[in-house]
């Protein structure tokens, strides 16, 4: 037993390594006196000076942070509804419709979005991509709404007509407010998603517009200098950051919402 | 005019008739009780005066209104809800001023509202509090503070006392018939609870599979049950069937078949039947070691096969010769001893013409 116990964990060890491994080498050489990524030469903040001059990359990162608040922000009030709808109408036709995106492929996404866009004489740009993001982010906040939803009783909201309520104020009064750890998880989760999306943006972006992953695309197309990783770095960061926040603020807040 | 009046309403759920051609008129300040086992349509009903649920046919009415168009919201009726329903989000006060905003009471007379709502079910001092940090029996004052916040024309109680435990079940349905009278405003009550309808209510609706069976007040329902369904549903009744062999000076005999010829008064308005059956309590049979003096109406020996101590009564079952089973009941403090009989002991039955009740088929 004690063997197998060591192998497992040999193994585990293995896959974590393989995982952020590759992150730590980011980070670490993020703060590496030298060009290359190839020896440690001495600590330094260099890269995150020569970043924050960099004009195209500061565009690039003010135009994800634009995409991303106005795609979350769009896709959280559409994704809330959607997942308000698939719990209340119990079409089994619903749920596929409004989860599907998320099980196609991003490059059939991007692909059929571009070619839509094109059709409809749409001009490619921050416009364009934050369509699509709204588009593909939808589907993630309807599941944790729904999921939120599903753990609501049903009565609380018969009880806020029963008091006179309209449907739309017993949904702003009482159903909302439950739901809220859900639609901000969901608000989190699709500004993550958008902020970092390559490949859907990439179709979609058209020639003049850059986003953060597709300025660093670019850029290690040359080569790779610690510029990227200082921009990696930060940007691994602020997608930690979001998910701590909405892993916090879920489980906080379900505990107090929900009687024992 | 009655203040509700429930018009031929019928409700089907796919091919189950919840509500069958149901009929029934509900007085202003009345207790109203909905009796019956689960299933049979009573909270269908409830969801239907509330306006959460609409009539396949029929009408409801409301101070002579018909309420078909009238959303849940618009109705001058409050639920008080089996799991109480309290918005976890919002403290006491936040649920009880809730009705009160969306009334748009305004504010400077909301918190007197609040609080005389408080009073009412006695539950002053914890406006702060959220539903999560209240007992199930507290939870069910503030729901009914929250519905009695606006004085609507009538309360619908959903088995309000299912989800407490006894002795407090007890006390609250005390307080129940105190508020009822205080306040004056109609309840209409929905349990399964046989008990606790007969101590609460002015008259009672005994339903069965989406039918009244009986509607009329708790002694009458007890004493003179119109169906065997009524009979066998509140209290405990033997029922013996048969066909009417004899019928004279309003005294019917109906042979029964494992047991014999059983006697019964009936009414005198009574039209003839060929069938019926006789309901008699077990607390009316007299069970005794030796015969009984006289010549009584009615007499049976038998064995006691169970028996069920209670503490306050012991029940026993008889078996006769014949193979019918007869409950009888007996209250301990007749004698010093716990029990009278026990199990196997043979024992003598008898009970007069006016302790029955007569069912005709």
């Amino acid at each position: 037993m004690r063997r197998r116990s060591a192998w497992l964990y040999a193994a585990a060890l293995c896959a974590y390594a393989f995982l952020y491994v590759p992150l730590a080498i980011v980070v670490l050489y993020s703060f590496n006196d030298s060009r290359l990524n190839a020896e440690w030469v001495g600590f330094t903040l260099a890269w995150y000076k020569t970043l924050f001059a960099d004009d195209q990359m500061i565009t690039a990162a003010g135009n994800s942070l634009l995409i991303g608040i106005v795609a979350s922000f769009v896709s959280t009030v559409l994704g809330t509804l959607a997942g308000v709808a698939m719990h209340r109408y119990r079409l089994r036709v619903l749920p596929i419709l409004i989860v599907a995106p998320i099980a196609i492929p991003e490059i059939l996404t991007g692909v059929s979005l571009l070619i839509f866009f094109v059709m409809l004489n749409f001009t490619l740009g921050l416009g364009s991509v934050a369509l699509a993001h709204i588009a593909f982010c939808i589907g993630f906040v309807a599941i944790v709404v729904r999921a939120r939803l599903a753990g609501m009783d049903e009565t609380l909201t018969e009880a806020a007509r029963d008091c006179g309520a309209t449907p739309s104020q017993a949904f702003r009064r009482v159903t909302l407010p439950l739901i809220m750890p859900g639609v901000v998880a969901g608000a989190l989760m699709a500004f993550t998603l958008s902020i970092d999306d390559f490949v859907i943006t990439f179709f979609t972006a058209g020639a003049g517009t850059v986003t953060l992953p597709l300025q660093i695309y670019s850029m290690i197309k040359i080569s790779v200098t610690p510029e990227v990783n200082a921009v990696s770095t930060l940007l691994m960061l602020l997608t930690l950051l979001l998910i701590v926040v909405a892993a916090k603020i879920s489980p906080t807040l379900l505990r107090t919402a929900r009687e024992p | 005019m009655a203040l509700l009046d429930i018009q031929r309403v019928t409700r089907r759920f796919g091919d189950f008739t919840a509500i069958d051609d149901v009929s029934l008129a509900i007085e202003a300040g009345e207790f109203f009780t909905l009796l019956g086992p689960s299933g049979c349509g009573k909270t269908t009903l409830l969801r239907m005066i509330a306006g959460f649920d609409l009539p396949d046919a029929g009408r409801i009415l409301l101070n002579g209104k018909d309420l078909a168009d009238t959303p849940p919201e618009r109705r001058p009726v409050r639920t008080v809800f089996q799991s109480y329903a309290l918005f976890p989000h919002m403290t006491v006060e936040g649920n009880v001023a809730f009705p009160l905003e969306m009334a748009r009471v305004p504010a400077s007379e909301r918190k007197a509202r609040i609080e005389g709502a408080l009073e009412d079910v006695r539950l002053q001092g914890f406006n702060k509090r959220y539903p999560h940090e209240l007992s199930g029996g507290q939870r069910q004052r503030v729901a009914i503070a929250r519905a009695l916040v606006t004085h609507p024309a009538m309360l619908l109680l959903d088995e309000p006392l299912a989800a407490l435990d006894a002795k407090l079940r007890e006390d609250l349905s005390i307080e129940l018939i105190n508020l009822q009278k205080e306040v004056g405003i109609a309840f209409v009550y929905v349990t399964h609870d046989q008990s606790e309808a007969l101590a609460l209510s002015h008259r009672i609706a005994v339903m069965n599979r989406g039918r009244v069976e009986q509607l009329d007040e708790p002694s009458k329902i007890y004493g003179f049950p119109r169906t065997a369904f009524v009979a066998d549903f509140i209290g405990h009744c033997n029922l013996f069937g048969g066909p009417v062999a004899n019928r004279a000076n309003d005294v019917v005999t109906v042979d029964v078949a494992d047991l014999g010829p059983v006697r019964v008064g009936v009414a005198a308005g009574i039209a003839n039947a060929a069938k019926g059956t006789v309901a008699i309590r077990p607390e009316k049979i007299r069970i005794a070691a030796s015969a009984p003096e006289g010549t009584p109406d009615n007499h049976f020996r038998g064995t006691v096969e169970d028996l069920l101590y209670m503490g306050d009564v012991t029940v026993y079952r008889v078996s006769t010769p014949g193979g019918a089973k007869v409950e009888a009941l007996l209250a301990n403090s007749q004698s010093g001893r716990a029990k009278f009989f026990e199990v196997g002991d043979a024992v003598e039955m008898s009970w007069p013409v006016g302790a029955g009740h007569f069912i005709p088929e």
